[in-house]
């Protein structure tokens, strides 16, 4: 609650990327706003350890999400992404607050809202751009889109287009984990929607079954595509759907009630079995970008939640309230990150196409010599390697 | 100094005629069939899976009843006790789940083999085989790799009716991404598991629980544990120049004894065992009907779209001008399996179907020369 240093103020005036590695990491302890709930499990402390590093460097990875993700809603208007956008604008506290409890060796895997998630895990706005308008250093190399984004080597395993599909997968990630005794856990995000399909209570039962180190992570938006969740479940209460499985329900607009509610689900995971966190968030946007996200929600709750309960401005209250930096340092960093994202933009748009040749690379990882066959065979075909 | 040269070279001479008597001992060993090694399709996959699990730790097992139970049809067996349960998992009734499972557990880097009790099951699971699997390496460009195999048993068995009978070959031929193996005989089942298990990509291994218990002759290479077979090609298992006749699984034994009743009838079939329906050996095809000029597709799947579709245009588009008869397909019937024994013999493909094809090709049929 009180500071315990105030050295910060003798280290300013530009508060930067320069200014967040001077930063103190003196320990700050900060109440959640709102207390956690505890399924079958005796919920954590409401009071987070965390430094005022940690919070400036939250501020700023969560400006540059929020900036990334209304960047490529005017990148889809101008018809330079294609096909679907999910953006994740209003859920960057759960994606921050994530990465802040855990190491590049646990895993994360989530369904298609995955841009903000990918960056967390160490993605570059460059590679996210080029992969959104199909170039060829996306990081997919183009051949993914907005949906399949992967960083396999920082435990980011995806971008899975069917929904529901990702919870099986990302608890076999947990049985590998455990199979090759790494001491790391699993996160498997997925939405309200998700959270009632059948595959999910497949796989979190041989979880539980098999005491396997995963995290089901429900991004509870309150929509399933157009559908509010009382419509959808009949239990809409989804860190209880475990049954025996423990829960917790979390603020997902706190990004330092993130970070405690995931440290405590991965010591949890290491030593227990699964259990199920659901984060309690927004999107201020569509279910994509075909849906405007006002034929099933008025325009006053979607307001009514970026005044009360926005992830940014909460850690900027927080920030100024610490005296951790002035009004003005903080308006100079998104000035900076605007920069940023719209240097990353113009460098993205410079690359090319993938070269046609591309069109039949990674079918295979062994491709034996085979032949594959374009539209026309007479006309295009290729040796896969 | 002659003397001692004399001797030598007689030692020599000695010595090479010994060297010659064994080596004629040697093979007169090899080609007398008393002492012949002959395996079960069985025995054949659970030597496999046992070998390959002893050579990578990463290798693993799924499926349902595949441990305690030793397998439904004991391919597994005696593996839960040599390897643990760690590595060798019984599942619940989940195939959506546990396929899931595996295709993760692969892309962290395990080899996961998933055992379906027959790939009438795999429907459950099939989104996980083509979206999560297949599709991966290619929308990742390369970073997610699924070294997976999905096995067991295909086809119609004996009486068990429509749900339970459904070949999967043509479906999932279709799918870029997946490798397809139907192993025929003992050497096949050895070496294609030991290929599928090894290879880096998700492969689907449609086994016939008919053949499970059938015995095969295999030779000393086939035994040992490095034996592996070439994904992607076929073998000629009767070399003929009248017509060719392509088989897989069990329909190869089927098409092996029509070749023997054609023989009599003075017309020499050429018989591939296909052994990869994805990729297919189209090469091998279509030198092979270039040779005969005739061609009869077999196989126990439904037959719109089927794997003989398939072949028929491969061996139109390719080899058109060397055909001298109609392309010939033989199929399972379109309809559901029935249960009645009368009825599904009739839905299934017999002997007598292909050698009528065949003859067909040869411009031999009944009907032909009756009204000629």
């Amino acid at each position: 609650m009180a500071l315990t240093r105030r050295y910060l103020h003798l280290l300013r005036p530009v508060f930067s990327a320069r200014l967040l590695t001077t930063a103190s990491t003196s320990p700050i302890s900060i109440e959640t706003s709102l207390p956690f709930t505890g399924h079958n499990i005796d919920p954590p402390s409401r009071s987070v350890q965390t430094s005022p590093h940690e919070l400036l460097s939250f501020f700023r990875d969560m400006a540059l999400m929020r900036r990334m993700e209304i960047a490529a809603d005017s990148l889809y208007k101008a018809k330079l992404i294609r096909g679907f956008c999910h953006l994740y604008d209003g859920q960057e506290a759960v994606a921050i607050g994530m990465e802040a409890a855990i190491t590049r060796k646990d895993c994360i895997i989530t369904a298609y809202r995955d841009h903000c998630l990918f960056l967390g895990r160490g993605g570059t706005l460059l590679e996210a751009f080029a992969e959104l308008m199909g170039r060829k250093d996306g990081c997919s190399k183009g051949k993914g889109g907005s949906m399949h984004f992967y960083k396999k080597e920082s435990g980011f395993y995806g971008g899975h287009g069917i929904v529901g599909a990702q919870i099986p997968l990302g608890c076999g990630l947990a049985f590998a984990q455990k199979y090759s005794k790494d001491d790391n856990v699993t996160f498997m995000m997925y939405g309200d929607g998700a959270a009632n399909q059948g595959q999910l209570f497949e796989a979190l039962n041989m979880a539980a079954l098999w005491d396997l180190p995963a995290i089901l992570v429900c991004e509870n938006n309150h929509y399933g595509m157009g559908t509010a969740e009382w419509r959808a479940a009949k239990s809409p209460s989804y860190f209880k759907r475990g049954d025996y499985v423990p829960g917790l329900k979390v603020d997902g607009m706190d990004a330092l009630a993130v970070k405690q509610a995931c440290k405590f689900a991965k010591e949890h995971a290491l030593k227990n079995g699964p259990i199920i966190l659901e984060m309690d968030t927004y999107r201020y946007h569509g279910h994509s970008m075909s849906d405007p996200g006002s034929t099933y929600r008025t325009r006053d709750e979607i307001s009514g939640i970026r005044q009360e309960r926005d992830p940014v401005e909460r850690i900027r209250k927080l920030i100024l309230a610490h005296d951790l930096a002035t009004e003005k340092e903080m308006k100079d960093t998104e000035k900076e990150i605007r920069k940023e994202v719209d240097e990353a933009i113009a460098k993205a748009k410079e690359i090319p196409s993938p070269d046609p040749a591309e069109l039949f690379t990674n079918v295979y990882v062994k491709g034996l010599g085979v032949e594959a066959f374009g539209a026309d065979r007479k006309e295009l075909r290729a040796v896969l390697p | 100094m002659l003397g001692v040269l004399r001797s030598k070279v007689a030692f020599r001479a000695n010595h090479a005629w010994g060297l010659e008597q064994g080596l004629r001992a040697i093979a007169s060993r090899a080609f007398s069939s008393s002492t012949k090694e002959t395996m079960t399709v069985r025995d054949a996959l659970n030597s496999a899976l046992d070998e390959e699990m002893s050579a990578d730790p990463k290798v693993f097992v799924m499926g349902e009843e595949v441990g305690e139970y030793q397998g439904a049809y004991k391919i597994t067996k005696g593996l839960l006790d040599k390897y643990g349960p760690e590595r060798v998992l019984d599942t619940p009734i989940t195939e959506a789940g546990f396929a899931g499972i595996g295709v993760g557990s692969a892309y962290y880097g395990l080899k996961p083999v998933v055992e379906f009790m027959t790939f009438n099951f795999s429907m459950q699971a099939i989104d996980h085989i083509i979206n999560s699997a297949a599709k991966s390496n290619y929308m990742s460009a390369g970073q997610i790799s699924v070294p997976i195999v999905f096995r067991g048993p295909n086809g119609a068995a004996a009486g068990v009716g429509a749900q339970h009978s459904q070949c999967y070959a043509a479906w999932f031929s279709a799918i870029p991404g997946l490798k397809v193996l139907t192993p025929y005989s003992s050497e096949d089942a050895r070496g294609l598991l030991k290929a599928a298990i090894r290879d880096p990509d998700p492969v689907v291994f449609l086994e016939n629980e008919l053949l499970y218990g059938e015995s095969f002759p295999v030779s000393a290479e086939v035994l040992d544990s490095s034996f592996c077979l070439p994904i992607g090609k076929a073998k000629i298992e009767r070399e003929g120049k009248d017509v060719t006749i392509t088989a897989f699984s069990k329909m190869v034994g089927y098409a092996l004894q029509a070749a023997d009743i054609l023989a009599k009838d003075g017309i020499s079939a050429e018989v591939i065992n296909l052994r990869s329906i994805r990729p297919l050996d189209r090469a091998a095809i279509n030198a092979s009907v270039r040779k005969t000029n005739r061609l009869v597709t077999v196989e126990e799947g439904f037959p719109q779209h089927g794997v003989g579709a398939e072949i028929c245009a491969s061996v139109l588009e390719d080899s058109f001008e060397y055909l001298d008869a109609a392309v010939e397909r033989i199929s399972g019937a379109d309809v559901p399996m029935p249960y009645a024994a009368n009825l599904e013999r009739m839905a299934v493909p017999q002997v007598e179907d292909i050698v009528r094809a065949a003859k067909r090709t040869c411009y031999r049929s009944a009907a032909l020369a009756a009204t000629a």
